[in-house]
């Protein structure tokens, strides 16, 4: 059989660094492949080449058995290569429909026919089996899945080969991903080729037909993936054996720290309650917009609370600001690095050392050297792999502007860590890392709550788990009392929580919960 | 992305290397500039001379203080655009003071101060209302420009002639101490007074952070309203500053001087490297940014080219410098 897609030994450098060294990759028709490596093994790298954003220095891309040599992006897509980037790409202030049909919007001499925009956007979603989003509504009111499902349509419309997605669950809960896994499914069975870019790698296992690992630009692996074994996929992409992927240091647990009362927020949270404890880790799962990351950005001083006490070691302190917040040990790690967590075009020392610049000044002037020595020692313990201190932190790999972002909060050294999402969408070298530093802090003392969307983590890094659902907090169970399966009821309103908030009729629910309002106004003008 | 991998000696070396260009960056424009000029030989010797770059750095000094200002404002991802007609309404406020008798020592100091508590007033409402410093200083520029032209009822007002005021930027010291005016030197020390303060104090730190991302300096516990308002009215000192030099250089408050002038102000800045969206800049750049456009406006002017060639020269000048340093930037972060 002719390979619908096929790499040979492309190799490209960028001035010194040879970003790919030797590339290979074959994708049949109809197959679903997993593109696996480390952040910063040149996954990306090969993407802008595909698309033709950038040109690769030497190699053969042949696409159904002919010589392809992509010159730009339009001529790339032309050719039938369609990719779904882990940023989307959607004109957020434009409609459903605009957006899918965005590039070539039917027109007759230039006017644009809205009734056939209409019917093949219809079309589009109808195909993907989402014909529940609301065709007129601004993008920026869906979920990111919904966003995700437009950018599949739009890409859809191309009647395209072959289909790349970078990294396409990372922003989706758990419903949301098996709602993509049927769309995959669907897509296969009409014969395109799906190129699956994750670090989830359960995920890969149950989806994908096939694997290829890379590793420093280099195809280091190859084979099907039924019957590949992880462990080893994970040491051929790692380059060495991962042992325990959650290191689990032993630590005590003392006397609760923070304890937290009927917490309301404007719209979110409706009702949290919980104690954390000295040295407990404290995972908080549940499906996206069920209100985890408004719990934290209230206690910390970020959005408003509206009703309900929280109190710091005994202290009463409810209404707050993040500045008082970080002067009392508490520090918030956001979900969002790029547009919340840090300075993307200031150095890694800035970005470390921001929150307590007091200690490196010298009569109020601050120290070149105590900044340089403070930064270097940070950036080993924290394991991150940059030129120097002076490097922009916007240049480096995600999994290490994580661990920056974790550095601040030691350095700050906050006893009570309020941890967003903390390995979205970092290599499992960078996310090891991460959950080490984490077990550290609760073995010094520290008390961490861990909120995330993957499972496996929160079961084997936390102390202790509570689950979110529409707003309200379940009770904090111990977690060797949860297994998958009942954090997963629980997340959509199926566990046997003890809150009145969500008697909603259950096995309606799909996803997450969007915007009750943007919701139902969007159905209703469809 | 290995370069990220492997940090090693080397790459620790052209990165630093790398950082040095993009310090220098500035001092280099100004060496092609002057390399330029010199090759004209017929204006060569008006050009290079002692007397000759005594004029160009005093004309520098008002564009070189308000970059002070400005630098700051653009660093915090601002903007401010009432810098000519606060320039303007401070020079005709020194001199009706010195017209009133009032010592020159409080004129200085009223003059000054009136520019910071200007500032003062657009960063209560940039931070208070969470409104956008291109609008709010808009406005502004109006509301001054127009509150210059009531206080002078419409005319120019003479500063006396013997006022000591008017030495401060005289082209010939009658104290011959040293061989430049005192606003040269005022210039150049808060220059390092200011270079000192954005890099070495928590106040300057602070504005970096703010500027390259205000979510992100929230989180890290900056008071961003407070410093914003300071940041704003700091700046309206330099301001207020310059319209002293303006008053000084000129001997006169005028309210329909410096029109404008706030566009020079970005522009050196802007050249001196600085990014309009926040988080870059630095102060010697800013300096160096206005004395290249001092240099273009005096070697054009002794080339005997008139005036709307020099305006032609400065404005590619400016899209050139900024266009050079996109190019930099993008090349580097490629690596």
């Amino acid at each position: 059989m002719i390979p619908r897609l096929r790499l040979t030994d492309i190799r490209k450098s960028f001035g010194a660094t040879q970003a790919l060294r030797g590339v290979r990759l074959e994708v049949q028709p109809g197959q679903v492949h997993a593109l696996i490596g480390e952040n910063g093994a040149g996954k990306s790298t090969l993407m802008k080449v595909l698309s033709g954003a950038h040109a690769s220095d030497s190699g053969l891309i042949e696409l159904d058995g002919l010589p392809f040599v992509p010159k730009n992006p339009l001529h790339s897509h032309r050719a039938g290569i369609a990719m779904i980037y882990q940023e989307l790409n959607l004109a957020p202030h434009l409609s459903v429909e605009e957006n899918i049909l965005l590039a070539e919007p039917p027109h007759r001499f230039g006017w644009i026919q809205r009734s056939v925009r209409r019917d093949r956007a219809r079309q589009a979603l109808a195909e993907l089996h989402a014909e529940t989003i609301p065709l007129e509504s601004s993008v920026q009111s869906l979920t990111i899945a919904q966003q995700q499902l437009v950018e599949i349509a739009r890409a859809l419309l191309g009647q395209p080969k072959v289909l790349i997605m970078d990294e396409p669950t990372s922003s989706l809960t758990r419903v949301d991903t098996e709602n993509l896994f049927r769309v995959i499914e669907r897509l296969k069975h009409r014969g395109v080729s799906v190129v699956y870019i994750s670090h989830f790698l359960e995920e890969c296992q149950r989806i994908c037909d096939h694997y290829t690992v890379l590793r420093d630009g280099e195809t280091v692996d190859d084979g099907p993936m039924k019957s590949a074994n992880l462990r080893h996929i994970i040491q051929r992409m790692v380059g060495r054996d991962v042992n325990e992927l959650y290191p689990r240091i032993p630590h005590a647990i003392g006397d609760p720290v923070l304890s937290v009362t009927g917490l309301r927020g404007v719209s979110k949270p409706s009702s949290v309650t919980f104690n954390l404890r000295r040295g407990e880790i404290l995972g908080v799962a549940g499906l996206i917009g069920a209100g985890r990351t408004e719990t934290l950005r209230a206690l910390f001083g970020l959005d408003p609370v509206e009703d309900g006490s929280v109190s710091l070691n005994g202290r009463v302190s409810t209404k707050t600001n993040p500045r008082e917040r970080l002067r009392q040990g508490v520090g918030l790690l956001s979900e969002n690095r790029k547009e919340e967590g840090l300075l993307l075009n200031r150095s890694i020392a800035d970005n470390l050392l921001m929150t307590r610049l007091g200690p490196l000044t010298r009569w109020g002037v601050v120290s070149h050297r105590l900044v340089r020595q403070a930064s270097a020692e940070w950036m080993s313990a924290m394991e991150v792999r940059a030129q120097g201190p002076a490097q922009a932190i916007g240049e480096l790999s995600g999994g290490n502007q994580q661990k920056v972002a974790l550095g601040r909060l030691l350095y700050h050294d906050a006893q009570v860590l309020l941890l967003d999402e903390p390995t979205r969408g970092i290599d499992v070298g960078s996310k090891a890392s991460i959950y080490r530093r984490i077990g550290q802090a609760a073995e010094s003392g520290k008390s961490v709550i861990f909120v995330s969307s993957y499972l496996p983590e929160l079961l084997g890094v936390c102390d202790t788990i509570a689950v979110m659902c529409r707003g309200a907090l379940t009770t904090v169970k111990s977690a060797s009392e949860w297994t998958e399966h009942g954090i997963i009821a629980a997340a959509i309103g199926q566990g046997d929580i003890d809150t009145d908030a969500n008697a909603e009729p259950v096995g309606q629910v799909v996803g997450e919960a969007p915007p009750a309002g943007t919701q139902s106004n969007g159905l209703e003008t469809n | 992305m290995s370069v990220v991998r492997n940090g090693t000696a080397g790459s620790e070396t052209t990165a630093r290397a790398r950082r040095f260009l993009n310090a220098a960056g500035p001092f280099l424009g100004l060496l092609l500039v002057l390399l330029l000029l010199s090759l004209n030989s017929e204006s060569r010797e008006f050009i290079f001379t002692g007397a000759n770059f005594k004029i160009v750095l005093i004309q520098t000094v008002i564009v070189g203080i308000g970059a002070l200002g400005m630098t700051l404002i653009i660093v915090s991802g601002g903007i401010d655009l009432s810098v000519g007609s606060v320039v303007a309404f401070t020079s005709v406020l020194g001199a009706r003071l010195l017209v009133a008798d009032v010592n020159p020592a409080l004129a200085v100091a009223g003059v000054i101060l009136a520019g910071g508590a200007i500032g003062l007033i657009n960063g209560a409402v940039i931070a208070g209302l969470r409104m956008m410093p291109f609008i709010v200083t808009l406005g502004m520029m109006g509301i001054i420009r127009g509150a210059a032209k009531w206080l002078s009822n419409k005319q120019t007002v003479s500063a006396p002639e013997n006022s000591p005021v008017n030495a401060i930027m005289a082209r010939l010291n009658p104290t011959e101490f040293l061989p430049l005016p005192a606003g040269v030197w005022i210039a150049v020390g808060l220059g390092i007074v200011m270079a000192f303060m954005m890099n070495r104090t928590v106040f300057g730190r602070h504005i970096f952070a703010i500027g390259s991302n205000e979510a992100t300096a929230r989180l890290c516990g900056i008071r961003v309203p407070l410093t914003k308002l300071w940041i704003y009215g700091l700046a309206g000192l330099f301001f207020g500053l310059s319209g002293l030099m303006q008053l000084s250089r000129l001997t006169q408050g005028d309210p329909s001087v410096a029109i404008g002038l706030e566009l020079d102000i970005i522009a050196a800045v802007v050249i001196g490297g600085a990014s309009l969206s926040g988080g870059t800049g630095s102060i010697l750049g800013a300096m160096i940014g206005a004395l290249i456009m001092a240099i273009l406006r005096n070697g054009t002017n002794q080339m005997g080219w008139e005036t709307y060639v020099q305006e032609i020269i400065i404005g590619g000048v400016i899209v050139l410098a900024v266009g050079l340093d996109k190019l930099r930037q993008s090349r580097s972060a490629r690596v």
